[in-house]
């Protein structure tokens, strides 16, 4: 894809957990406005590498990150950037719905009040934008205030994505976020992710390959921590270069 | 196994249990009993309005006086002060043990915390006499530094370990998952904690505040040593005060069993009972408004 200059670009990443080493060397330019899929089986990196992309490995212990990742230009892992900045341009959305125990309208006010918005006014039109744009208003307007986990799992989710957005970040990364979820609540998730890439930079990780063929406009194959194959994803499950990527895709292992 | 056998290998324990816990539920009714027994006599000599709004507590004078106006308001105004000092501490404690400090740190305070809500109650109570006591004296120039002040201050060290230590539990057992999700959206790890972890560990960090609240009503010895003993409504926080549960202990050696002064020492028993439930029920229905958003 002939995109402008990449929103992410990556350099020679290599990650470690104490002696395992579970990023090799990986290289990648992700696209802004355009949806990224990881795929790969399990235990291959790609959620370690998705949580490279807003520090959320910060927390583990003796996890080590080396080599660069530039967010518009500007290395992430440079001593002087700003991880809260960060975060707040680079949204993420997990695999279990996890919202907050309290009212559907609190949890995506949070990110806005976090960040300084008092003015109650403001405040309800971020929240009714961001349900909007989370495909969650139409069912939860009446009841704003009522428990946000009194919801269903997919309705959790968007909820959870309607809380990410609801802080304008300029990328969304998501962790298998249909994992959790029964079909039916997959399928407004996929749709949903098709309509943010109008607006956003999303970087999906996904343990089924249907779902990357279906929404993403790229593909990225791990395995055992190494970037494999990376390219449109229409060629990616057509004509994959690699022969370990033809094999997991069609099926011969993972 | 036949079909009859699996049914008395299950009625057996069903046996054990409802036997065991019917007995356990008789001893608690039997000391309800016997503390109604004891105690609701007083009322022959007393009216109800006299005993829980008199002013006076000489229940040797002749004729005697059984106001325990000033016994109720010591009991609260110790608890309320303990709770006071101690809850902030604890909170602070626990948060800190749970989100701050490095895992290493944690597996030595944890324990710490739980022996310390071990400690020996008349050690504290000897301490405040020997330490606070002579400096509370000294500092604020007063007649005596065994007052409400004291006995709080001891009552406060008495109930930090044990709501630091159930308070860190509550907050630990917050799943990751909001953490997670609080950091993702670019919380610092200050306002994690305010905004999600307290706020989701609420039920459980109320349950170890109405422990500790608990525990300095009924705490005897602390008051005992510590608190001054005059059976005056204070007027300051350097007013000694004389709470129910020291003047059951001070006083029930030394009177006769079946005199007024007697059945109106287990009275004051019935009136910690019912402090106790009172805080009980009020923190049922400030748990239950906390647990509305739990789905």
């Amino acid at each position: 894809m002939p995109a402008a200059t990449p929103k992410f670009l990556v350099r020679a990443l290599n990650l470690h957990y104490g002696e395992h080493h579970a990023l090799k060397n990986v290289e990648m330019d992700i696209a802004p406005k355009s949806v990224t899929a990881f795929i790969g089986p399990s235990g291959c990196g790609k959620s370690t590498f998705l949580r490279c992309l807003n520090r959320m490995n910060d927390f583990i212990l003796g996890c080590r990150v080396e080599g660069e990742i530039k967010l518009d230009g500007m290395d992430i892992y440079a001593a002087s950037t700003d991880v809260i900045a960060l975060r707040r341009k680079v949204g993420m959305v997990f695999q279990r719905p996890n919202p907050f125990p309290s009212s559907i309208w609190e949890n995506v006010a949070y990110g806005p009040r976090l960040h300084g918005i008092r003015n109650k006014t403001v405040l309800q039109e971020i929240v009714e934008s961001s349900l909007k744009g989370a495909a969650l208003w139409e069912e939860v307007q009446d009841k704003l205030h009522t428990p946000a986990l009194a919801l269903s799992g997919g309705q959790q989710q968007r909820l959870c994505i309607a809380r990410a957005i609801a802080v304008e970040p300029e990328v969304l990364l998501m962790d298998e976020p249909t994992s959790a979820l029964d079909p039916l609540g997959t399928a407004r998730i996929e749709e949903l992710v098709r309509e943010l890439k109008e607006r956003y930079t999303v970087v999906i990780v996904t343990h089924n390959m249907q779902q990357a063929a279906r929404i993403s406009d790229m593909t990225c194959f791990f395995l055992m921590g190494e970037t494999i194959e990376m390219g449109p994803t229409q060629e990616i499950f057509t004509s994959p270069q690699d022969r370990r990527t033809e094999d997991y895709i069609t099926g011969r292992f993972g | 196994m036949k079909d009859s056998d699996t049914l008395r290998g299950d009625r057996i324990p069903k046996r054990v249990i409802t036997v065991l816990a019917s007995t356990g539920m008789a001893i608690m009714l039997f000391i309800l009993y016997f503390l109604l027994r004891e105690g609701l006599p007083v009322l022959r000599h007393a009216s109800l309005g006299e005993l829980l709004l008199g002013s006076y507590w000489y229940p040797t004078y002749d004729p005697p006086e059984f106001g325990m106006f000033p016994l109720v308001v010591g009991s609260l105004a110790v608890t309320a002060l303990a709770s006071l000092l101690a809850v902030p501490v604890s909170l602070g404690l626990a948060a800190f043990i749970s989100e701050v400090c490095p895992r290493s740190l944690r597996e030595i305070f944890k324990p710490i915390l739980e022996v310390l809500g071990f400690f020996p109650s008349v050690v504290l109570g000897f301490i405040g006499m020997v330490v606070i006591a002579p400096w509370l004296q000294e500092r604020f120039s007063i007649l005596t530094g065994l007052n409400l002040m004291n006995a709080s201050i001891l009552m406060g060290i008495m109930i930090v370990p044990v709501v630091a230590s159930l308070a860190e539990d509550a907050m630990a057992a917050v799943p990751k998952d909001l953490r997670d999700a609080a950091y993702a959206l670019g919380s610092t790890r200050w306002e994690t904690i305010s905004r999600v972890v307290i706020p989701s560990a609420l039920p459980g960090i109320l349950q170890a505040c109405l422990l500790g609240v608990m525990r300095a009503v009924g705490e005897t010895m602390v008051v005992l040593m510590a608190s001054g003993g005059a059976a005056l409504v204070p007027r300051s926080v350097l007013d000694p005060v004389r709470p129910l549960t020291s003047t059951i202990a001070a006083e029930m050696g030394e009177t006769p069993v079946g005199s007024d002064h007697y059945f109106s020492l287990f009275f004051a028993g019935i009136l910690l009972l019912v402090i106790t439930l009172g805080i009980n029920v009020a923190a049922m229905w400030v748990e239950r408004r906390g647990m509305r958003w739990r789905g």
